[in-house]
């Protein structure tokens, strides 16, 4: 074929891509101002029960109030320590347990049971014991964020170390690496696709962990927000805490993979 | 004194269902520079056998002697080559060619150039910066020859490097191990199942019967192609000679195939 046509055909492909990206964005944008006008519309119209749907207008009016006398800006910036906080000591705390277990199998054998067992556990229902071991503030909360992704990071992790071909071992083996030098040469980079996995469904689960902290201890924050607005019937913040909290965790979420694609930079 | 000794050397693998005998009563020698190949059928043990010699296994019963100590010792000695290439898809070939410095924390300037131009000989120009992925089977399996040799050990172990490679550049890839081994007065061993790559690289042939794997016997490769590179050994009727020689051989030990 003469290169003038593979030049053609190329940029009706190219010009075939970006038309269906259009297409995706157009109608992605279309389910969005549909859900939203229609849910103005019949709570203005009392299809729904305007005090407990609340509607866009008075969650909007309300996010300019609350952002103007500063009062969100306290609340997020509470939570979404705690959520990092959270995040990031459920995830390192798991990988060290992760690195110990790999480092004594022994160790992993004998805890492996009492693992199974934590890891089927419902986290949050350990909250009351959180508060009254560690008091009725922020550190109480973080530990929710961490706890409930602690256990699931430990098994993941471990599992990926041990999945490492061994024959990379042998390799720095042969070489006479010691253990730690195995574990940072091979068995750590080896598991960076897992960690940064688990790193995205630690996301989600921080947030649970300290929004239901929040619901358990709060007198400031996000969750407490959601559990405020319950107690007074003001659904309208109710709607705008969750719709600041999915915000929030989108961006984190796509930190994440942000990190990720700088990390796994070989895995293109 | 002879370079590496072996005496005795017997190994069992044990599972929960099963104790399966790999190597028995395995004992041989090989002299400084020399180059010998391991040859035999699939699951002879020549594998197991390159593992122990490497330190990386103890033998069940026996014991193996680099230069008068044993090889656990004697570790920063021998470089092993496994059976694929392993190299690190994490790291750049750079990286991977320097791991083993690293490791043994001996990495300096002079060193790291002199790893540098060792790739450049290998005929590896500007892949430094590259991912393994990024390199085609031969040339991965040319880095790992460099990682392998970037520690200067005095017994190299390579284990069937070439056979995953196509005929074309298996003959040129053993033209240039053989030169690079010639100039470094290396001590080598290969493991192949190719009679004809066996006779066209080494000065001694150790060939292995399976189940349990034994020495079967040892072949001495005439003085005339040793002195050729492999690929005009490979031209030279006492080539073709020795071949037939060894193909029957062979042919007695495994009867039970075809
Ligand atoms: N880790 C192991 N556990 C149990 N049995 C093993 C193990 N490794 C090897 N064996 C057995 O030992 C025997 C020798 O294996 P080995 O890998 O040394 O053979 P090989 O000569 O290298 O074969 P190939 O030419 O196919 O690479 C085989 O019967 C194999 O099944
Ligand atoms: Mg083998």
């Amino acid at each position: 074929m003469n290169p003038k046509k593979t030049e053609l055909l190329h940029q009706q492909y190219l010009k075939g891509l970006s038309r269906e990206r259009k297409i995706v964005r157009l109608y992605q944008l279309l389910i969005f101002i549909a859900f939203f006008a229609s849910w103005e519309t019949s709570s203005q119209q009392k299809w729904i029960d305007p005090l407990l749907f609340s509607s866009p207008s008075k969650i909007w009016n309300l996010l300019i109030e609350k952002t103007m006398d500063g009062s969100l800006a306290v609340h997020i910036g509470v939570t979404l320590a705690e959520t990092v906080l959270g995040f990031i000591l459920g995830t390192l705390v798991g990988t060290v347990l992760a690195a110990l277990l790999w480092w004594s199998p022994m160790l992993s054998k004998i805890l492996d049971p009492y693992l199974v067992v934590l890891n089927s556990m419902p986290k949050v229902a350990l909250g009351p014991i959180l508060i009254v071991a560690l008091g009725t503030n922020l550190s109480s909360i973080v530990a929710m964020g961490a706890i409930i992704s602690v256990i699931i990071t430990t098994i993941v992790v471990y599992t990926a170390f041990k999945e490492v071909d061994p024959n990379y071992l042998k390799v720095l083996q042969t070489f006479g690496a010691t253990r730690t030098q195995s574990f940072r040469e091979a068995i750590l980079p080896a598991s960076f696709p897992t960690i940064i996995s688990t790193l995205k469904v630690n996301v989600g689960l921080s947030w649970v962990g300290v929004i239901v902290g929040e619901f358990l201890v709060s007198a400031r924050g996000l969750g407490y927000m959601i559990i405020y607005g319950f107690q007074v019937f003001n659904f309208t913040l109710v709607f705008l805490s969750l719709f600041v909290i999915a915000v929030f965790a989108t961006v984190m979420y796509q930190l994440v993979e942000l990190l990720e694609k700088k990390l796994i930079k070989n895995n293109q | 004194m002879d370079f590496l000794t072996l005496r005795g050397i017997h190994h069992t693998y044990f599972t929960k269902t099963s104790a399966v005998t790999a190597l028995n009563d395995i004992s041989l020698d090989v002299q400084e520079g020399e180059f010998v190949s391991f040859l035999g059928p699939s699951g002879c043990g020549k594998t197991t056998l390159l593992s122990i010699i490497a330190g990386l296994l103890d033998p069940t019963y026996g014991q193996v002697k680099l230069e008068g100590k044993s090889v656990k010792e004697a570790a920063d000695k021998t470089g092993y080559m496994l059976q694929q290439d392993y190299l690190f898809p994490w790291k750049t070939i750079e990286e991977n060619i320097l791991l083993g410095l690293k490791v043994s924390k001996t990495l300096d300037d002079t060193k790291k150039k002199e790893v540098l131009s060792l790739l450049r000989q290998m005929g590896l120009e500007n892949v430094e910066s590259l991912y393994p992925k990024q390199l085609s089977g031969g040339m991965r399996q040319r880095v790992a020859l460099v990682r392998t040799l970037a520690t200067e050990p005095k017994l190299l172990m390579l284990d069937e490097p070439f056979s995953a490679l196509d005929y074309q550049t298996k003959l040129k890839l053993e033209d240039l191990v053989s030169n690079t081994f010639k100039t470094f007065g290396k001590t080598a061993i290969l493991v192949t199942h190719d009679i004809g790559e066996a006779i066209a690289m080494s000065d001694r042939i150790f060939l292995f019967s399976p189940s349990p794997g034994r020495l079967h016997k040892t072949f001495t490769i005439p003085e005339e192609l040793r002195n050729l590179t492999p690929f005009n050994a490979r031209n030279h009727s006492l080539y073709n000679e020795l071949f037939k020689k060894i193909w029957k051989e062979l042919e007695s030990i495994e009867p039970e195939e075809n």
